[in-house]
C-alpha cells in the first residue's frame, strides 16, 4: 500500500491551521506569520511525524508551541488583538434575539488561552477529549475542565443558562447553524 | 414552572457554542488561502529537489 507524502498533504490542514492560528493569535497579521513558521517547522521536521497517525494533530501541536515559545519571548502579557477573529463570528442570531453575536465574540475574546484553545481544538475541530490532551501536554481531566469552564463562562455570559436554554427551540438553533449552509470542514 | 430534564438541559447551550465556532472556523477555513502559503511551500518543494541533486 502506498503512503502518500505527508509533505503534500500539508496544504489541506492550512486553512484550518489559519484558524486555529487566529483563533490562538487573535490577529490576523500574527497568525499568518505562525501558520508560515509551522510549515517551515512541519517540512523540516516531516520526519518525526509517524505516519498514519492525525497529521492535523501534528500541526496544531507545532502551531500552538510556536504561539506559546513566542509568547514568552516576547513576554507578551497582552496579546495584540485586531478584532479579525470577532468579526468572523458572524453567525446570525436566532429570530428571538436570545443569541447575541456580539456578546459572543466579545466573551470568546476575553476567554483565557487556555480554555479558548480547548473550546477550539474539541468544540470546533471535533478533536476528542484524549487527542487535545495530548496537543496541549496535559491530563485529559485538565481539558475537560478547560472546556466546560469556557463553555460555562460563554454560557453564562450568553444567557443560555439551562432555562432559557429548554425555550430556545430547534427552528431557532437549525437558523443559527445554517447560517451559511456550511458547518464542518 | 418549567420541569427540567437533566438530559437536554446541560448539552444545549453547549451544542449552541460548538455550533457556532463551527460556523467561524469553516468561514475562515473556506477563506483562499494568501499566495504566500503557496509561494512558500512551492520553494521548500525546489529546495528539496536541489537538496536531491546534490546527493
Amino acid at each position: 500500500m502506498s503512503n502518500p507524502d505527508p509533505k503534500d498533504e500539508l496544504v489541506e490542514h492550512l486553512p484550518a491551521m489559519r484558524a486555529f492560528a487566529l483563533s490562538l493569535t487573535r490577529n490576523s497579521a500574527t497568525a499568518d506569520d505562525m501558520v508560515q513558521d509551522t510549515i517551515v517547522k512541519a517540512w523540516t521536521n516531516i520526519d518525526k511525524f509517524q505516519r498514519g497517525t492525525n497529521l492535523r494533530a501534528w500541526l496544531f501541536t507545532i502551531l500552538r508551541n510556536t504561539y506559546y515559545s513566542s509568547r514568552r519571548k516576547l513576554k507578551r502579557e497582552v496579546a495584540d488583538v485586531d478584532g479579525t477573529f470577532s468579526e468572523k463570528l458572524s453567525v446570525k442570531p436566532a429570530h428571538d434575539g436570545r443569541l447575541q453575536l456580539a456578546d459572543f465574540r466579545v466573551a470568546f475574546e476575553q476567554l483565557p488561552d487556555e480554555q479558548r484553545e480547548a473550546l477550539i481544538l474539541v468544540g470546533a475541530n471535533g478533536f476528542s477529549y484524549e487527542e487535545a490532551a495530548e496537543m496541549c501536554n496535559v491530563a485529559v481531566g485538565t481539558i475537560k475542565s478547560r472546556t466546560n469552564r469556557g463553555r460555562a463562562r460563554l454560557s453564562e455570559e450568553l444567557g443560555l443558562n439551562e432555562d432559557e436554554a429548554l425555550e430556545l427551540t430547534d427552528s431557532s438553533t437549525m437558523a443559527v447553524v445554517s447560517g451559511s449552509g456550511r458547518t464542518s470542514f | 414552572m418549567m420541569s427540567k430534564s437533566k438530559d437536554n438541559s446541560e448539552s444545549k447551550p453547549d451544542t449552541l457554542i460548538d455550533e457556532n465556532l463551527k460556523k467561524v472556523y469553516s468561514d475562515i477555513a473556506g477563506e483562499e488561502l494568501p499566495d504566500r502559503f503557496k509561494d512558500l511551500l512551492s520553494q521548500l518543494k525546489q529546495q528539496d529537489l536541489e537538496g536531491d541533486q546534490n546527493k
